[in-house]
């Protein structure tokens, strides 16, 4: 027990190893690492007994940057963090700010801001599913995932001409109104996508290969996840009904109708499954909003130069990989005193050593990809 | 042409590259909520059936406890972080550490504000627990009490230089190990680097 109860504590190279045992060193140049994190495990045979991760090779400081710009300054650096979900990024950073300046956008960004983070919320976790896929060994998916991210990268491209780090909103509201179409495009994409999910798990859900591989892997029970912090699809995956989006409504998340998929077992496959879910989830929310975006300004009246009276906030939203929070101390100036960013990447990626013990090598890899770590995220 | 509301034809009117200074200095529109004029928001204390039951059980632990943009903020002794964390898990029922982080004030006797956010499943609520912590003072693990704690406080040990004590394994984990002071300090320059690391290791005179 006191073992589950401190995970991530080893330190492996300093470990005597047993008759039978070995350290693999996994990455930083690694490709089922997803980046630059660096594993390494110690062995008896093909079963790990204990692990260890490194990070911090992507580390920028952007903590440190943060207190050297101003609030509107600082906003296009938090879409670094979790490059494959930008938006999202930027919906919690304006948030945050918003709320310690006191004042709110109007409803008509509100709704707007959140079709974008849904259809972000649906990118992410196709990119998840293509690339996790892969490394298990299905080469296919990632095509087809690809294939309908590209067409929300579009939508992203004809608002704001980013497509990856967008900086799509700013403090306040929104820069751009919306352009002539989009409630079309959204939903020529969701009337689409329904199908397309259809299709992803023909090739996958009751895929022999697929199955063997996942059920079982890296489990995660429920009263570990909440000690370890973790928090979005890996926790609903253990049982845990829990979503901000629905516990403490942001955005214009209130006024829709969407269902929190959870599993029970709190294995990779559970987490494959509840991640599906969410994106047909996320389809129905863009439906429901693009029927009804309130007219009426876009941007908030908060003038150019922003100083937030002296205070904290910590304001936090469902990121597609857990709660992403930001906590903001003001003193005044134009300047943020402190900016904190409680990335889910990073406490989620804690729970690894607790999935991987006792897992074989060759799982090691599907339980790096069920977490979704973007360590863009996990180093800051 | 899609089947907008009227008022968002009248702003796609307005040039499109800079729509929202117009529209908000536009002045037929009278329905811009934001327009309200409240007070800007500062710090209240704090005085709920919450911290009156933390105050009746460890008193002088509880320093204060104040609400900032309807955010509980209690700011505890740094000796009793461990027994009140525990407390607050066991008997509070917040079950979740969210974060842990630091704030530096380099001109305080104490420079060091050590924060937790916690957050309850039950009660939907989240508290934040602050103490104060000197330079070369350390402050209680809570590793035993959420095992979260532990990259988090590795974290803030690496950026602040704040020892824990009783943390299993207290160690660097974004900086290289053997870099020396800790970004995060105010006192720590921006374009301030551990030049002998930055030679040694990577062949270069410098980093910038």
């Amino acid at each position: 027990m006191s073992d589950s109860r401190n995970p991530g504590t080893s330190n492996v190279s300093t470990t005597v190893l047993g008759a039978d045992e070995i350290i693999l060193n996994m990455g930083p140049q690694h490709p089922s690492t997803h980046g630059v994190l660096r594993v390494k495990l110690k062995l008896d045979g093909e079963r790990v007994v204990d692990s260890e991760c490194i990070i911090g090779y992507l580390h920028r400081g952007v903590e440190k940057i943060a207190e050297h710009r101003s609030y509107q300054q600082f906003a296009p650096y938090v879409d670094r963090m979790d490059y494959v979900a930008a938006v999202s990024n930027g919906l919690g950073y304006c948030e945050a700010v918003e709320k310690l300046l006191g004042t709110e956008a109007p409803p008509r960004a509100r709704v707007v801001r959140t079709i974008l983070t849904e259809l972000q919320r649906i990118a992410s976790h196709l990119l998840w599913l293509g690339t996790h896929a892969l490394d298990i060994g299905a080469l296919t998916p990632v095509f087809y995932c690809f294939r309908e991210r590209e067409e929300i990268l579009k939508i992203f491209e004809k608002y704001c001409g980013a497509r990856l780090t967008t900086h799509a909103f700013r403090i306040g509201g929104l820069q751009y109104e919306t352009y002539d179409g989009l409630e079309q495009d959204v939903k020529r994409f969701c009337d689409d996508f329904a199908t397309k999910i259809d299709e992803y798990e023909t090739l996958l859900t009751e895929n022999r290969i697929w199955v063997g591989r996942t059920k079982g892997v890296g489990i995660l029970t429920a009263a570990d996840a909440i000690a370890l912090g973790v928090t979005g699809p890996v926790l609903r995956a253990s049982g845990v009904k829990w979503d901000l989006r629905k516990a403490m409504p942001y955005a214009a998340y209130d006024q829709y109708e969407f269902d929190i998929p959870t599993r029970e077992t709190g294995d990779t496959y559970d987490r494959y499954v509840v991640r599906m879910e969410e994106m047909r989830q996320s389809r129905r929310i863009c439906l429901q909003a693009i029927e009804n975006i309130p007219s009426g300004p876009i941007m908030a009246r908060i003038g150019k130069v922003l100083k937030p009276p002296p205070g904290e906030v910590y304001h936090s939203i469902e990121a597609p990989k857990g709660e992403l929070g930001y906590y903001i101390v003001s003193d005044g100036t134009t300047q943020p005193y402190r900016v904190r960013v409680r990335p889910p990447s990073f406490v989620n990626l804690q729970a690894f050593d607790k999935m991987a013990r006792g897992a074989l090598v060759a799982d090691v890899v599907a339980i790096i990809g069920t977490i979704d770590i973007v360590l863009g995220e996990v180093d800051r | 042409m899609a089947p907008k509301p009227p008022a968002a034809a009248e702003a796609s009117a307005t040039p499109p590259a800079k729509p929202a200074a117009p529209a908000a200095a536009a002045p037929p529109k009278p329905a811009a909520p934001p327009a309200a004029k409240e007070a800007p928001p500062k710090p209240v204390p704090l005085d709920n059936e919450l911290v009156q039951r933390f105050k009746a059980r460890f008193g002088e632990g509880i320093r204060e406890a104040t609400l900032d943009r309807k955010q509980a903020i209690v700011t505890v002794a740094a000796d009793q972080l461990r027994e009140i964390s525990g407390y607050c898990r066991d008997d509070e029922k917040f079950d979740m550490l969210v974060d842990l982080t630091a704030v530096d004030w380099p001109k305080r006797e104490k420079r060091f504000d050590v924060i937790l956010i916690l957050y309850s499943f039950a009660k939907n609520e989240r508290l934040r627990l602050k103490a104060h912590a000197g330079e070369i003072e350390p402050v209680p693990s809570v590793c035993e009490i959420w095992p979260a704690a532990n990259w988090l406080e590795r974290e803030c040990y690496d950026m602040f230089g704040i020892v824990f004590e009783g943390h299993p394994d207290l160690k660097r984990i974004l900086m290289p190990d053997e870099w020396q002071g800790h970004p995060l300090r105010k006192d720590y320059d921006i374009l301030k680097q551990d030049t002998d690391w930055v030679r040694e290791n990577l062949g270069i005179e410098s980093g910038q």
